[in-house]
């Protein structure tokens, strides 16, 4: 007896009862749209952290101030005040270091005219617009001599502008108080959208980072340094560099912690996107277990179709089915449903996927290993769901199946 | 030529907890090509089992049985569910037809078991439908037809395998007097012209005075083994 013959009297019997053949696969159905758009999400999700992290630049170090230990009380990260512009010049003489800029930053109410504004103030070096990879829109940005005089000049975000000028007039050439010191606008820079945790970067004033210690802060030690590797390839070696440069300059003697902390982007990645990968993994664990429950579904109509088809199960035994054939007919209809409910699932989380990602503005990918893993699955969830039903029609005592009201 | 069926002290005992139910003892029978029996007897007199012996969907407890000279009691159920398909037709009471199914569809079901290809399978059910009168309801669903047509599209599903014998359960016991002689008239028909063998089970006198010989069971045996009187035979 050929299985395409036996395939063929499946789909049959299917297409018999079409409403509730529909309705049997919707629980695989949903089971499946589910995985594909949780993971479509999350894949996206991860795509666009990482795109975020790599436009800030992928050859960028960050070093940031560590704990401090002040007779047994440590101060937690960023406690130790102990970053300073004498640092930033040390690592910028060391090989394979392409460009150094020393952080500080402060929020302060900013004013231009009739309008106010609080705002983050960035104080920089003139590298940063090349370490961040920030292209200027007009004017021009910070330069050395700027450092030098601790010069009261200032490039504005695109937030910035817009809140300050907002009736579009040119801030070229204004004057924007901070703290009531006045900076003169010397440039404007382009728009960067949000960050990698939503921050609005746009939202900020940079000036000279030793305009800001001197005249706004009155500080000597840095938030933070960006640190830029000539390429890709030598950011481990320029990571090691600075670390040791900053003990000795730090005094840190070997076996005790460092009151610094050097971070590169790519780890920052790794991070962010084992995050999203837990979290993808935990809400496909869901999906997964909706696509059981779904069939457990199956199974439960297979054997309800199993005892209302008693009597055509008694006929085909009499006119000459041998019981394999029965079996292989009712696992082919289980295998049937739920794989035409995991292609239909398919369609259903690809749309769904694109929907969700143009609502949420979110690149939604669907990987094809998640179609091949939810199609597969679904035909095993078939198969395991499907067997009991069918043995059980094959069991069947035809005498008294024919008989069976 | 050898007999279609041949059981000699065919015994099928059911073992129940308490004392064992003797549902044929001691049987011995042989029904020849082209033969049209009846087998009658009241309810629990062994005749069912019987039928269901004979059609392979039960097997004897002791004795030995050949379908079409061939010893069947010690094959397996695929070459029993083998010979189901190629040799034998069957006719139930309830016509048991596939819901939703075209009545040609229907007729087709056994070649399907049977691995008969695609355009011979439908050809014959064709002709099948054909001989019971009924070629135009071919793509009829079985709720579109009366029960008489009903029963006689089972008949053309129990004849397209052209078997060595067709068993009939009480094919009339769901269907008026009209429709019954009309479905009698047809065993009948087939018998005298294509000289098919049939075997029909009932306890009504007057479906089984259409077969050619009548054989009565009572409590697990054969009762008596009658030819019909002449007279008697086509109405």
């Amino acid at each position: 007896m050929k299985r395409s013959i036996i395939a063929r009297m499946a789909f049959a019997a299917l297409l018999r009862n079409r409403s509730r053949s529909l309705l049997t696969m919707l629980g695989v159905v949903i089971g499946v749209a589910a995985v594909i758009i949780t993971v479509a999400i999350g894949t996206g999700a991860r795509t666009s952290v990482s795109n975020q992290i790599n436009a800030l630049g992928s050859n960028m170090i960050i070093i940031l101030p560590g704990s401090l230990n002040q007779g047994g009380v440590r101060t937690g990260s960023g406690g130790a005040s102990t970053l300073t512009p004498g640092d930033g010049m040390a690592i910028a003489t060391l090989p394979h270091v392409a460009a150094v800029s020393p952080t500080v930053t402060l929020r302060s109410q900013v004013v231009a005219g009739g309008n106010n504004w609080q705002t983050t103030v960035t104080g920089v070096a003139p590298s940063y617009t090349y370490i961040r990879s920030w292209p200027l829109a007009s004017g021009t940005f910070i330069s050395q001599a700027d450092v030098d005089s601790s010069a009261k000049v200032c490039v504005l975000g695109q937030t910035v502008i817009s809140n300050l000028f907002p009736n579009g007039a040119d801030p070229l050439g204004q004057t924007v108080l901070i703290k009531n010191v006045p900076y003169v606008v010397i440039g404007t820079l382009t728009a960067k959208g949000q960050s990698g945790v939503g921050q609005d970067q746009d939202d900020t004033i940079v000036i000279p980072y030793s305009s800001m210690l001197e005249r706004l802060t009155g500080q000597t030690t840095l938030a933070s340094m960006d640190v830029s590797a000539d390429s890709p390839d030598n950011v481990d070696a320029v990571q090691t560099e600075v670390t040791q440069l900053l003990e000795q300059r730090h005094r840190i003697v070997s076996g005790q912690p460092d009151d610094f902390m050097v971070r590169n982007l790519q780890d920052i990645a790794n991070a962010a996107a084992s995050t999203a990968a837990i979290l993808q993994l935990l809400l496909a664990g869901v999906a997964t277990v909706s696509l059981v429950v779904g069939g457990i579904g199956i199974m439960n109509i297979m054997l309800v179709s199993v005892t209302e088809r008693t009597r055509e199960i008694g006929l085909r035994l009499a006119v000459g089915a041998r019981r394999s054939a029965i079996k292989w007919q009712f696992l082919i209809e289980a295998v049937a449903l739920a794989t035409t409910g995991g292609a239909i699932g398919v369609v259903i989380g690809f749309l769904g996927s694109i929907a969700v990602s143009l609502g949420a503005h979110w690149p939604a990918a669907v990987p094809l290993s998640a179609v091949a893993f939810s199609v597969a699955f679904s035909a095993l969830v078939g198969v395991f769901f499907g067997y009991y039903p069918a043995a059980k029609a094959s069991r069947l005592d035809p005498i008294v199946a024919l008989r069976f009201e | 030529m050898a007999s279609v069926v041949e059981v000699r002290d065919l015994r099928r005992i059911y073992p129940l907890a308490e004392e064992p139910v003797i549902a044929l003892g001691g049987i011995d029978l042989t029904i020849n090509p082209g033969e049209f029996v009846a087998v009658m007897g009241p309810s629990g007199s062994g005749k069912s089992t019987f039928m269901h012996i004979v059609g392979f969907l039960d097997r004897p407890t002791t004795g030995y049985y050949a379908f079409n000279g061939r010893d069947v009691t010690e094959l397996s159920d695929d070459a029993l569910a083998d010979i189901r398909s190629r040799e034998l037709g069957f006719v139930f009471q309830a016509y048991n037809l596939l819901p939703r199914t075209s009545a040609v569809e229907n007729v087709e079901l056994p070649m399907l078991y049977a691995g008969v290809g695609e355009r011979e399978r439908r050809a014959a059910a064709l002709a099948a439908l054909d001989d019971v009168g009924l070629l135009k309801y071919a793509q009829h669903h079985p709720n579109q037809l009366s029960g008489g047509q009903q029963q006689r599209v089972a008949i053309a599903r129990s004849l397209v395998n052209d078997p060595r014998l067709i068993l009939a359960d009480e094919p009339t016991g769901a269907l008026d007097v009209r429709a019954s002689n009309d479905v009698m008239h047809l065993f009948r028909k087939l018998n005298d012209e294509r000289g098919i063998t049939i075997m029909l089970v009932t306890h009504e006198p007057d479906i089984a005075a259409y077969a050619k010989r009548t054989v009565t069971f009572r409590d697990g045996h054969i009762l008596s083994d009658t030819a019909a009187e002449p007279e008697m035979a086509v109405s």
